[in-house]
């Protein structure tokens, strides 16, 4: 696009051979407008995407990474059993179908017949069981083993299918084995599974095959020939990485990146122009992330309801929403994001109401005695000091706009602003905090024990505000329990309105995912699993196509 | 000579050792471990689950026990494995000998360096003689405030305006990286154009502040030589004016620099977080911040441990360099 001619040298030896096919081409050319008339915006392959991004993957073998560069590349190169529609419910993957049995306590997958790997090798259910011995091995630094330690039994029935046996029905089940990449055990068996060339170099069966990892650079995939679902038209797919957001961003603007997540303030001021909008597709979707203010159930103050009512009621969620996030997401009202199936509209909510506020904290016996307009009980001020994490400018003016509003209620809390891992290891696993201002991301499945559940309130465990809820608690072992998509929506509707009561957390908004890709990429649509889903049907119309394929 | 080289070397060993000993004490002690980056926060991992990741680390056993097989090792020229989750050798990341040799991070950082410390005194010196010989002139004071302004400005921002104007505007520089996409097709000195093409910026904005303070110094010695008594000499021996400046006092004016630019080889290696994570260059700056927030401690080490050994060589060898143009100051 704009790129001097002297920075462009691909297009020298395309000049010097221009004269020997000068009379092929003008033959080529001949033939192929009759097609390309009526098909000036028809799929056609070739051209390549370059994705900018902030951070470096690290490994690409999937269940030993734990950032989202490593699996945004890794899930290019494998596929895994099962995934996720456009609208949410789970479809075949590799797998072709699968039978849950009607005690819920053995699935058995149905592998599609005729995938290979990329050098060849059939694939079977002896890749699926190498990847999940590799994955509950004791020696697999992994961070998602969890769910297939459940699994008591892996057997397989013939080379296409195989049967997983549990001991307790458990409903996260089946979207595990989505989560689980199966890997070329003919190329793995024996080795270890940290210190291999895979690591660096993966060889899969997915969309696109990797080419090259030039470090602290670019990661170059190209177009897999052989794809089971047909080869993706874009001829190759360039991860680049450039630490520093402004940089990446003059890069956009320059043209030498067609994909990259912008911020709010990118979105909504600096991508307004004409430039953008003539070269640029933008577009948003909620994250599968909720912001919220929680309280410690610990600290005498937040032990009672009508409190953290009041104070829910003090936040203006659009307010903040307007503010710091320029209007780019939407107010939360329980643990699951809108527009997904386990989330309840109809939860009791919070509007934002100073004098329902002050009536609560005076029914709870907080009022200003002494006139100094803080309020107090038993001689105490209603003082309290909320935590946030360093570099995250959002969540800090999130909680500067709080602290402005309980000040109009007599409450002061101060902003403690602390680096990650302390404000982690000293302050949320030793639970030394009153209130604290974090984010959640969410898996696809609504199982949330490990957040809610009264048992989970240890040292280092998730349910670090000690929240205990007998109902709450039934709920939550009914839910991962129960395989109907229909009774499992009624607990976890039914939870989210106990939440919703009890006000354990404020849930405050779910930001916005903002990416902006190229106009000249066709054919991407937009779903509430966001754009990249159906990456190997993205195109470029010939005549957009600019760049020379990679040799 | 050779007997002060030899004692110079062994005084370094306790050197080495207090050196890591401190700092493998202040990594562990900061709060965090490798380990969270995969553990923390998320509702898969059971306390079982975080105590086999700490044990395949090694980091359940004490402090000091960790540090001995750390020397143990060190001593043997191994750094270990990185604890980030590629696991790969420390001194691959450092020095990958499957690149070609100028791709690797560690030549990376010193090409740049070199680069920028050669534009530092290349023009800092001439800038320091112009001021220093005609002192509070027009043109001394203009230099006198284009330093300070060089001083006052903050590296980034210089960048990112300096990328605007050349790379988005202009469009005559490209913005980050080392490379273009295409590199690869390109022949060889189509490559060497594009690689300094790539480094124009970087350069320029490390050697930015490096200039304004060298020039200071250059300028405080400068005048400082001139008022010496061999200078009135001299000049009344009947010298040329151009014969004092550059024979004269230029030698003697240039003793100090000796020992800055000594000082500065550490700095060659360790390599500038800012500009490179800036302009997305992969050198030992970015790789050094990276290990530091994950607390990958064997990466951390093995570049303080590396860092620390050539600031050694460096005193070294501007103690030597100036015994060599000092004759005051030679060993007997």
């Amino acid at each position: 696009m704009k790129r001097s001619s002297s920075l462009n040298p691909e297009e020298v030896p395309i000049f010097n051979g221009m004269k020997k096919l000068f009379y092929t081409l003008l033959l080529f050319f001949a033939a192929s407008t009759l097609h390309a008339q009526d098909n000036a915006t028809a799929p056609s392959y070739g051209d390549r995407l370059v994705v900018g991004t902030i951070g470096e993957p690290s490994v690409l073998i999937p269940m030993l990474a734990s950032d989202s560069a490593s699996h945004d590349v890794s899930g290019l190169c494998y596929n895994g059993l099962v995934k996720y529609d456009t609208d949410l419910t789970v479809i075949g993957d590799l797998a072709k179908s699968w039978e849950v049995s009607p005690d819920g306590l053995t699935i058995t997958f149905h592998l599609l017949p005729d995938v290979h790997w990329e050098d060849g090798a059939p694939f079977t259910a002896h890749d699926v069981e190498f990847g999940f011995k590799t994955i509950t091995n004791p020696d697999t630094p992994t961070a998602y083993a969890e769910d297939f330690r459940q699994v008591v039994k892996f057997e397989i029935i013939d080379p296409l299918t195989f049967r997983v046996t549990y001991d307790k029905p458990f409903a996260p089940a089946l979207t595990s084995w989505g989560n689980m990449t199966v890997l070329p055990s003919h190329l793995l068996a024996g080795k270890d599974i940290t210190k291999n060339e895979l690591t660096r170099k993966p060889l899969g069966l997915g969309p696109f095959s990797f080419k090259e990892w030039a470090s602290g650079e670019k990661i170059v995939m190209e177009a897999n020939k052989t794809y089971f679902e047909g080869r993706p038209y874009l001829d190759s797919y360039i991860y680049r990485f450039i630490p520093d957001a402004a940089t990446l961003f003059l890069e956009l603007q320059a043209g030498n990146i067609d994909l990259m997540t912008l911020t709010p303030l990118q979105y909504s001021r600096q991508t307004d122009t004409d430039y953008f909008k003539k070269n640029f597709q933008k577009f948003k979707y909620p994250l599968f992330t909720y912001v919220y203010f929680a309280f410690n159930f610990l600290h005498p103050y937040f032990q009672d309801k009508r409190v953290r009512q009041a104070i829910a009621h003090a936040i203006d969620k659009q307010e903040i929403i307007d503010g710091v996030l320029l209007g780019l997401g939407e107010p939360a009202t329980g643990p699951y994001v809108p527009n997904t199936w386990p989330y309840n509209p109809d939860v009791k909510k919070y509007d934002f109401n100073l004098e329902k506020a002050r009536q609560l904290l005076f029914d709870a016996g907080w009022r200003d005695t002494d006139g100094d307009g803080l309020l107090d009980r038993d001689g105490k001020p209603f003082e309290f000091s909320v935590l946030v994490g360093m570099g995250n400018s959002v969540r800090l003016n999130t909680a500067t706009i709080i602290q402005w509003r309980l000040e109009q209620l007599g409450i002061k809390m101060n902003i403690r602003v602390l680096e990650w891992s302390t404000l982690i290891n000293e302050f949320i696993d030793k639970r030394r905090f009153e209130a604290i201002l974090l984010g959640w991301s969410i898996g696809l499945d609504p199982d949330q024990y490990d957040i809610w559940h009264s048992s989970k309130t240890g040292e280092k465990q998730l349910n670090f505000i000690s929240y205990k809820n007998k109902a709450v608690d039934e709920l939550l072992e009914k839910g991962r329990r129960v395989f109907d998509v229909q009774e499992r929506k009624k607990i976890y509707y039914r939870m989210q309105e106990l939440l919703a009561e009890d006000v354990p957390y404020i849930f405050l908004y779910v930001p916005y995912s903002l990416p902006i890709v190229s106009s000249r990429i066709c054919n991407i649509k937009p779903a509430p699993i966001g754009i990249s889903y159906n990456l190997p049907k993205w195109y470029v119309p010939k005549k957009l196509q600019k760049n020379a394929p990679v040799p | 000579m050779i007997i002060y080289l030899i004692k110079r070397l062994f005084a370094m060993v306790p050197v080495i050792i207090g050196v890591t000993l401190i700092s493998f004490l202040i990594i562990h002690l900061a709060p965090g471990k490798p380990t969270d980056v995969m553990t923390e926060l998320n509702p898969k991992i059971t306390p079982e689950a975080r105590a086999r990741l700490e044990k395949y680390y090694g980091l359940d056993k004490p402090i000091l026990v960790q540090y001995g097989l750390w020397l143990k090792r060190i001593a043997l020229l191994d750094f270990g494995n990185s604890f980030s989750t590629d696991s790969r050798p420390v001194i691959d990341k450092i020095w990958d000998k499957k690149l070609p040799f100028p791709d690797r991070r560690l030549s990376v950082t010193i090409l740049i360096n070199l680069l920028s410390m050669l534009l530092i005194i290349a023009i800092a010196i001439p800038v320091g003689i112009y001021s220093a010989t005609r002192p509070y002139s027009l043109g001394d004071r203009i230099s006198t405030v284009c330093v300070f302004i060089g001083f006052a400005t903050p590296t980034f921002w210089l960048s990112l305006l300096l990328m605007m104007l050349f790379s988005v505007k202009l469009d005559w520089l490209p913005i980050s990286g080392l490379k273009s996409l295409n590199y690869a097709t390109l022949g060889p000195w189509q490559q060497v154009l594009d690689k300094s093409m790539h480094l124009v910026l970087p350069v320029f904005v490390s050697a930015f502040g490096g200039i304004a303070g060298m020039s200071r110094y250059m300028r405080s010695s400068m005048i400082e030589a001139i008022n010496n008594d061999y200078i009135t000499t001299a000049r009344a021996k009947g010298l040329t004016e151009r014969a004092v400046i550059y024979k004269h006092a230029l030698r003697n004016a240039l003793l100090p620099l000796v020992t800055i630019l000594g000082l500065s080889i550490p700095g060659l290696v360790g390599g500038s977080v800012i500009f490179e994570t800036i302009f997305g260059i992969p050198g030992m700056g970015q790789l050094s911040y990276q290990a530091i927030m994950t607390r990958d401690y064997p990466v951390v080490m093995g570049i303080l441990t590396i860092s620390a050994l050539l600031t050694m060589m460096g005193n070294m060898t501007a103690d030597i360099c100036y015994g060599l143009v000092d004759p005051r100051i030679r060993v007997k």
